[in-house]
């Protein structure tokens, strides 16, 4: 029987890989708007198992507003990419220096 | 409750949505020739609703009056100081802002449609009750703060400041919406009064990690240490309009956000999240004292001194009473006079070509030729440092005095020995421009708006700022009194 404990344990982890795969990535940008979906996809899902767990609603309309900030999120961190891409002609993440202190 | 009193409650929000609304369709319509009328709407709009959050002040004394929409979202007296505080700042970056990107090759009309997408999000996170609320005003104001700080298109280092902002800030979001939903999971609510009464019944390991990812994550946001890295280049990277920006109103809004979620939902477990705070108000101190030694841009400069700033404001949290909240808003005031009076006077140092100047080497011998800026950024750099005849001093010394009312006598004198290693690089500020040769030919004069927002923040940190202790002492204490019981 699938109970509340493995839906917690699956989020915890897509949640690490999530943090993990904007971290340890090396390659590109766009791996790194991955990691964040998968970030807000564990969040997701921990939710809606909660919310089925305690007979709630609130968890579920709390999900369709993470979706849809998801997409806005989404949409804003591509279309900063583009504007990246263009001024520097590269979106590897080892590239990303010109600011340091 | 009434749909009515909510929609009344929400008035300044709502006003100002349908505003940027009318804007985009303007911007859109008339394309950038339209970007200054549209900025002095937005100007307009702004201090409209800034004067209709201090009219919610008085009336939302009483507890039930202030609530909206079943409780996501309190009109109280905390929220609307913070608002009015958030949206004058918003404003006064606005004024200063069409000159900067005038000189760039041109200003856009969605820069201020964009601010005021920002500054309801922000006007949100400091009213919401409930953690959806929270969480949409806090992406609001995000989302368009990436945008913003990637705004001039061209340049390199504004690109990558927003690709930088947006990577982490998206991340800082996806910790506190993980800490958010564990709170829901083990509360089943997410409404602060809900979330209070549950974890007074029972506070679970899983709810603890909660609370730790939702503090972690907006200590991301007013870039507190350990979550500071970022700050220093997106200040550096962005356009400095919007930087004064970034340091001023989304600060505000974040340690509003801060206080109300530490010390309303998890009012019953400041055992469990004191000892972060306190961790974190030391770290932000001295990273933010000794990180600015040694910079060369002023604007990098500027942002170790706002992480430092920020310890002390969480020292005030710390303190976790009703006169530690007011101190924290007393200090936020000050430190937005500050920080937008700076940043300013750092856009009013162009050479004689129109270029912006940023290191210390272009302020060189700066009183020679530009005596009264010269003198405004000394009351500024003094203040910042917290010498005593000025403002600045004032919110450290609320700030250690609810510290020390506490019984956090170390954590104060800590804080007093490090701001003294704060004060060598505002001092260095200062000896460049009062003692070195000058190096290069400065503009003379700047447009009188800039004068006037520079002369208001300087007028507020001027000896005459102490004529407003007492009121801001009332204020703050009432907005303390919204939700934490005085002591």
């Amino acid at each position: 029987m699938i109970g509340i404990e493995h839906y917690i344990v699956v989020s915890a982890i897509l949640f690490v890989l999530g943090v993990l795969g904007i971290f340890l990535n090396r390659k590109n940008i766009i791996v790194i708007l991955m990691a964040i979906e998968l970030i807000l996809l564990s969040v997701n899902l921990q939710l809606v198992a909660f919310s089925a767990f305690l007979g709630d609603l609130v968890g579920q309309v709390f999900a369709m507003f993470v979706l849809t900030v998801a997409a806005g999120e989404a949409a804003v961190g591509l279309a900063i990419l583009v504007t990246y891409f263009r001024s520097r002609g590269t979106i590897a993440v080892d590239d990303v220096d010109r600011l340091k202190g | 409750m009434s749909y009515a009193t909510s929609l009344y409650l929400t008035a300044a929000e709502i006003g100002l949505s349908i505003t940027a609304l009318v804007l985009l369709l303007l911007a859109a319509w008339n394309g950038d020739r339209s970007a200054r009328l549209l900025t002095i709407i937005a100007v307009a709009a702004l201090v409209g609703a800034a004067i209709f959050s201090i009219g919610l002040f008085d009336r939302s004394a009483s507890e039930v009056a202030g609530r909206a929409f079943g409780d996501l979202y309190r009109a109280d007296a905390f929220g609307s100081f913070g608002k009015v505080l958030i949206y004058l700042a918003s404003a006064a970056v606005l004024i200063v802002t069409p000159r900067f990107f005038t000189q760039l090759g041109g200003y856009r009309a969605e820069y201020p449609v964009l601010m005021l997408f920002n500054a309801v999000g922000m006007g949100i996170m400091v009213s919401a009750t409930d953690l959806m609320t929270l969480y949409i005003g806090l992406e609001m104001s995000s989302l368009s703060s990436y945008v913003l700080a990637s705004f001039l298109r061209q340049d390199d280092r504004s690109s990558e400041a927003g690709l930088k902002y947006f990577v982490l800030g998206a991340l800082a979001s996806g910790i506190i919406l993980y800490g958010v939903s564990l709170v829901y999971g083990f509360t089943g609510s997410t409404n602060y009064d809900g979330i209070r009464a549950a974890f007074a019944l029972d506070f679970s390991t899983g709810a603890l990690f909660g609370v730790v990812f939702v503090l972690a994550g907006v200590a991301f946001k007013i870039s507190a240490v350990p979550f500071h890295m970022w700050t220093p280049d997106v200040y550096e990277g962005a356009p400095t309009p919007v930087t004064a920006f970034f340091a001023s109103a989304p600060k505000v809004a974040a340690m509003g956000v801060l206080v109300r979620i530490a010390m309303d939902p998890f009012a019953g477990e400041v055992d469990a999240w004191r000892q972060i705070i306190i961790f974190a108000a030391l770290a932000s101190i001295v990273v933010g004292a000794l990180g600015a030694i040694g910079q060369q841009n002023l604007k990098r400069l500027l942002a170790y001194s706002s992480i430092n700033n920020v310890g002390f404001i969480l020292i005030g949290l710390a303190a976790a009473t009703a006169a530690g909240v007011a101190s924290v808003l007393t200090y936020l005031t000050i430190y937005v006079a500050m920080v937008i009076g700076s940043f300013t006077a750092l856009l009013m140092l162009r050479d004689p070509a129109g270029q912006n100047l940023e290191t210390f080497a272009d302020i060189a011998g700066l009183s020679t030729r530009r005596p009264a800026l010269a003198w405004c950024l000394l009351v500024l750099m003094f203040s910042l440092a917290g010498i005593p005849p000025l403002f600045g001093f004032w919110g450290k010394f609320v700030v250690f005095q609810a510290a020390v009312q506490a019984d956090l006598v170390a954590l104060a004198a800590i804080g007093i020995a490090a701001s003294v290693i704060g004060a060598f690089y505002y001092l260095k500020f200062i000896k460049v421009m009062f003692f070195d040769e000058p190096t290069r030919d400065v503009e003379t004069s700047s447009p009188v708006s800039h004068w006037a927002v520079l002369g208001v923040c300087v007028a507020i940190l001027s000896p005459l700022g102490y004529l407003l202790t007492i009121p801001l002492g009332e204020w703050t204490a009432q907005a303390a009194a919204s939700f934490v019981a005085a002591m």
